[in-house]
Order: C-alpha cells, then structure tokens, then sequence
C-alpha cells in the first residue's frame, strides 16, 4: 500500500513565437501565407482604431458606454483566424476584432452601443451568438453547439471567449467539465487580461496558471502569449484540428492585458500603477507583429500609412452609417418584437396600452 | 386507450415525440440507464439509446446552459431538473439567455427547449423537495410556464411543450405522479400552450386551481355541492404563464365570486395576478373580494407539518362559504 506520486496527463505547454520586439522564433514560425498575415494585420488596425474611434464617440455622448479591447487584438483575432465560416463563435463582449473578423458590421457595434437592439443582429451567413454579459454564461452555450455538431455529425467546432475573471464561475467549471466528459469540439480560450474590473488575476486564483484548470478536466491546456497572434493562433489551429478529429476539447489562456478601462464607465487608476501599464504598453501586441512583417518585407511605412488611412475610412463611412441608420430605429412600439414566436395575449394588450400613452402624450405635448 | 399514471403519461409523450423527431434529446441527472428518480425517463434509453437519453453530470447550470446551446443549434432538448429545489442554480441560464435569446439576437436565435422539473409538496419529502415557485418563471418575459393537473393534459401538454418554439418550464407534480391513473388516448393529442379549461360548470362561485390543487378544489366543489348547495365552476389554468384570463374572467362575470387556489406562497404568487386581472376585467361583477387559498409565506415545512401548510379540501370549503357569506360593505 504505497504513497506516491500520481503521474497526470494533460501536460500544460507555454507558446510564444514573436519576442517583444516582433522578433520570430524561426524554429516556431507557423508557414501562414502572406494575405492571411496582411489581412490579420489590416484586422488589428481596424480593432484598435476602431476602439479609439468609439471611445471618441463615447465622451462625446454619441454612443453609451462599451467594453474596449485595445491590447487584446491578437488574443481574440489570433482564435478565430483559426475557424471557417460555419464554425460557432461563441463571444463575451470583448472581442470586437474577431467579431469584425467574422463579418459583423462596424455599424451594428456603434448602434448597439447607443442603445439599439438591433444592432445585434446576426446575419443568416454568420454562426456567431450575440454577446453575452453575465461573465462566463455563455461558456455552456459553446458547449451545447459543440454537443449538437457532434450529434449530426459535422466536423465545425465552437469556440467560446471569455476573461480570467470567468475561471471563477461555476458555468466555467460545468462547461469545461462537460464538454471533456462527451469529448465533443468545443474550444475555450481565455483571454486573461490580467483585470476583471478592479480585481487581480492573483485574486481570482491560488493557481499558477490558468491554463493548468484544464488538467483536471483531463483536456488539452495551453498557455499562450495572447499578445503575439502567431502564437495564439498556432494554439487555435492545433485546438480546431483536435476538435474536427474529433479528439475533444481545448483551452487556450491567452496571456494579455487590458490597456484602457474595463468599459468607459470605469477609471482604473482606482486600483492599477501607471507602471503596470506601461510596462505591457512595450508588450503591445500590435506593434509587435508589425515589426514582424516589416522585417519579413510585407509592410513598409508607405503600406503601413495606406492601411491606415484605409482603415479610418473604413470607420468614418460606419459612423455615418450607423448614425444615419439610426434615424430610422428608435420606435418604442418595437420593444414587443421578438418576444415569443407568436405574441401572446398579455402583450397584444399592453402593445395598445403602450399605443395609448404614446399618443396621449402626443396629444398633451405643446404645438410648435 | 390505457389507464395510466401520470409518469407514464408523460414517458408515452417523450417516447412518441423521440420516435418521430430526432431533434428531440432528453438529458439530465439520472435520465438514462436509471430512468429517472422518478422514472419519468423509463425506456428511453433502450429505445432510443444513450446519445438521445443523456446521462450529464451533477451540474444543473451545465444541463440547462448546454440544452440551449442545442436549442440554438436546432435540436429540441428536453431536460430534466430532478427536483425543483435544484432549479435555482441553473436559474440565471434561463433569466440571462433562454427567455431573451430571440430578443437579444433580433429573432435569428430561438430556444425550443422544454426544462421538465418536478415540484409541489405533500410527499413526506426533504427540504427543498416540496416547493412552488412557479411565480420566479411566470415572471420572467420571453419564458413559458406549463403546470398540468393529470396524466392526460400532462401527456398532451408534453407534447405541445416539446414543439413550441420558445422555451417552456414544465412543472411536474410529485404528489400527482402516482396519485391516480387516466384513460390517455395513444393515438397523439395536443394541447395549446397558454390556455386553460372548465373542468366543472356552475353559477355560484369561481373557483382558480391548476396542478395538485385541482383535485382538492374538485372535492371541495362537490362537498359545496352537497353540504350547501353552491354550485362552483372550476377552471384549470394548465398554463400559468402566458396566462388564460378570458375563462376565468368571463366566469366570475357570472358567478360574482371567486377564490384562487394554490400551495405556492400567498403574496406576489400567481393569485395576486389573477386578482387583478379579475379587478381589472370584471370589477363591477364583484359581489364579494376575492379569496386567495394558499400556502404561507414561509418556507414550506418539513412534513411533519406540511398538511396545515398546504389547502386542502377542507379549507376550501371553509373559505368559500366564508367568501359568500361575508356581507357586502354599506
């Protein structure tokens, strides 16, 4: 009856194949063709340009609060890179690069973000969900796709995101638990960027890494550079390959950081150094791969400006959509719609009782 | 047609609704090789075997977050709850995304899923085995709330409830699962979500029941019957949430006086609603304020002391002839 050591499986790798100053590890260098890397270069800009662009909008009250994402790009970006259209995308709330990736338009985002349900509509060619406020919900829902795919025996995958401050929740535990139990294609990445709101990655878990959960759900774990996008999408590509084998489940911890605030409502120099940021500020994942194509010959400072100058267009013609295309929402008899399929007797009712006291209060309002 | 109890009225459902669509997945705690604690599930996993009839782990977040996972992907889970006590936990995947996913995706995503969960008291239970809160689920926008009150209607509503298009908590009684047994027809009947039925004509009195407490209010009304010569018109809600008010609206337009019979907590439980809509709808038919026979609101008691706890035949009786007796106010 001895003591000893249990050998567990599972073994937890760490991957990072750019150095901080976009240097690559030749040895790692995934073969990804030129247009792949330009177009997910030309992604990051639009991400991060489009960040400043809304919080812009924001302190001018033009749309209400929203999470940012600068910092985050290659976290998000790099994952979905990794997946094809029919694939499930299955977001929180910070992953805007990779939702623009995946074909959601600039000007859905501003109109959500001023308050208009309808800018969350998901288009019949896109398999995403809408996002998902309540921290970690979401994770579940992955895993009820990924047991569905299985089910008709298609080889898509799901891939869910969520923050560090998720790995606290129980729907995390559940839905990595059950998604390695049914060994169904379901990937988990973990953009941890260090903050949920005011508390610490060290607050949230005893535990070294965050990728070593996955050890005890006897899945695939990796810990990833999350501000180097070959790295995570190496890990993204070798967990989408798994999953349409039909070899199970993947987590992938993205190790990143959250450079502005938790959402516009938020001032975080209540709780974090100006050190801190600065010393991720040299870790910026954008930056880092641009060094990397600069050297490999695929940009210059004349491509660089034109991608630039592209892109801020390509933001200005979404404001002015979205903004135009707001003029036309806004009709309070439609917060009925999409209730039930059929609307049930209760708010037909209340529809008119909502009809009344619009119109009275028409009637009460002074002329002219 | 063959009597039967209500578990096997609502295992001929699930078994008729797998055989025809192979959309539908039954999963849960037990479902499987155990059919069930309350062998809801029997046979099922012979029949239909262990990928539709999903034995899941101790996780009732994970059983209902990933049921709508499947939902969205098209398949039409049906997932068991074991015991209503254990519902809270899974709570928010129903309040947060079940009820709005239609909403929040601009009608792109739905969710047909049906969550089958047993509740009410009066089976000598533990804690948490014996409560009613149907009112948390008949709150919540975007949800359905299905309570039926024996084998035939729970046949018919299973069925109806598996191929609604939005997402349906289907209250199972554990106090009627084996209570009594019903001629239920085999070949498939439905009934329609969201509307109740007269299950006892009469001009004196309205009398509201739904789920266990049907079967007291229908002793009650023949004991009325007999003692004091009220006729009492009874009517099942079936559904709870869209609810029904133009039968019971239109009844006590005739009766002028009502009760509403539930073990659920007194204030802010499904009573309270269907006051008002009585107020509302037929206030000036109203000979006398309306009664609510209830549970107390207190955490419903162990069973040692339950059946003061939950209306009986008695105290609905004694509560409706004090309802039309009491004198209308000068």
């Amino acid at each position: 009856m001895p003591r000893k050591k249990i050998k567990l499986n599972s073994p937890v790798d760490s991957l990072s194949i750019l150095d901080l100053n976009g240097k690559v590890d030749p040895k790692l260098e995934p073969p990804l063709a030129d247009d792949l890397l330009l177009n997910l270069y030309r992604a990051m800009v639009l991400g991060r340009r489009f960040d400043e662009r809304q919080l812009s909008l924001q302190r001018q009250g033009r749309i209400g609060t929203f999470p940012p994402i600068t910092g985050q790009e290659a976290a998000h970006l790099g994952a979905v890179a990794a997946l094809r259209a029919s694939d499930w995308m299955v977001p929180s709330f910070r992953e805007t690069a990779a939702e623009l990736w995946r074909g959601r338009k600039m000007e859905n985002i501003i109109i959500y973000n001023n308050g208009y349900g309808e800018g969350a509509v998901i288009e019949p060619e896109r398999n995403d969900l809408p996002w998902s406020i309540p921290v970690g919900s979401q994770i579940l829902h992955a895993a009820g796709l990924a047991w569905a795919i299985k089910y008709r025996q298609k080889d898509d995958v799901a891939m869910t995101f969520f923050g560090d401050g998720a790995t606290s929740e129980g729907d995390f535990h559940e839905g990595m638990n059950m998604a390695a139990v049914f060994q169904i294609p379901a990937i988990f990445v973990c953009q941890n960027n260090q903050w949920a709101i005011s508390i610490p990655r060290a607050k949230q878990t005893r535990a070294k890494t965050l990728a070593q959960k996955a050890v005890a759900y006897e899945m695939p774990g990796i810990q990833v550079d999350g501000n180097d996008i070959l790295a995570v999408y190496v890990a993204a590509q070798e967990a989408v390959t798994r999953a349409r084998n039909g070899d199970g489940p993947t987590f992938i911890e993205c190790v990143t950081y959250r450079m502005m605030m938790h959402t516009t409502a938020d001032d975080p120099k209540r709780y974090r150094t100006d050190e801190e940021v600065a010393y991720w500020q040299k870790r910026d994942p954008l930056s880092r791969f641009e060094k990397y194509l600069t050297a490999k010959k695929l940009l210059d400072k004349t491509a660089i400006e034109q991608i630039e100058a592209d892109v801020q267009t390509e933001i200005q013609q979404s404001v002015d959509a979205a903004e135009a295309k707001m003029k036309t929402l806004g009709d309070p008899m439609d917060m009925f719609d999409h209730a039930y399929a059929d609307m049930p007797p209760n708010l037909v009712a209340q529809k008119k009782m909502l009809a009344q006291d619009l119109a009275e209060r028409a009637k009460e309002a002074p002329h002219g | 047609m063959a009597k039967m109890t209500m578990v096997q009225a609502i295992n001929m459902a699930l078994k008729q609704e797998m055989a025809k669509d192979d959309r539908v997945i039954v999963l849960g705690e037990d479902v499987g090789v155990d059919g069930g604690v309350f062998r809801v599930t029997d046979g099922l996993h012979e029949q239909f075997g262990e990928e539709r009839t999903l034995d899941t782990p101790l996780a009732e977040t994970g059983i209902v977050g990933m049921s709508i996972g499947m939902a969205i992907y098209g398949l039409r889970p049906v997932c068991e709850i074991q015991f209503s006590g254990f519902s809270y936990q899974n709570f928010h995947q129903i309040e947060n995304h079940a009820s709005r996913m239609r909403w929040r995706s601009q009608g792109r995503f739905t969710v047909p899923m049906v969550l089958r969960t047993p509740y009410s008291g009066g089976v000598r239970a533990l804690e948490h085995h014996s409560e009613s809160r149907e009112a948390f689920w008949a709150h919540m926008p975007g949800l359905k709330m299905v309570i039926p009150s024996g084998p035939r209607n729970a046949r018919a509503l299973m069925i109806s409830a598996i191929r609604d298009p939005d997402p349906v908590i289907f209250y199972e009684s554990k106090a009627l699962y084996r209570a009594f047994r019903e001629e239920v027809p085999e070949a498939e009947e439905t009934f329609p979500i969201g509307t109740s039925q007269i299950v006892r004509e009469g001009g004196d009195v309205t009398l509201v029941a739904y789920g266990a407490m049907l079967r007291p209010t229908l002793e009650a009304a023949e004991t009325l019957k007999q003692k004091d010569g009220i006729e009492a018109e009874i009517i099942d809600l079936l559904t709870i949430a869209p609810l029904d008010d133009a039968l019971f609206t239109a009844s006590v337009k005739k009766t002028g006086h009502a009760a509403v019979i539930h073990e659920a907590p007194l204030s802010f439980g499904p009573g309270a609603e269907i006051v008002a809509r009585m107020m509302e709808k037929a206030f000036y038919y109203l000979e006398k304020p309306i009664a609510r026979i209830t549970g107390y609101d207190v955490i419903i008691p162990l069973f040692s002391r339950e059946k003061s706890y939950l209306p009986d035949t008695d105290r609905i009786v004694r509560t409706v002839r004090k309802t039309l007796r009491t004198p209308m106010m000068a």
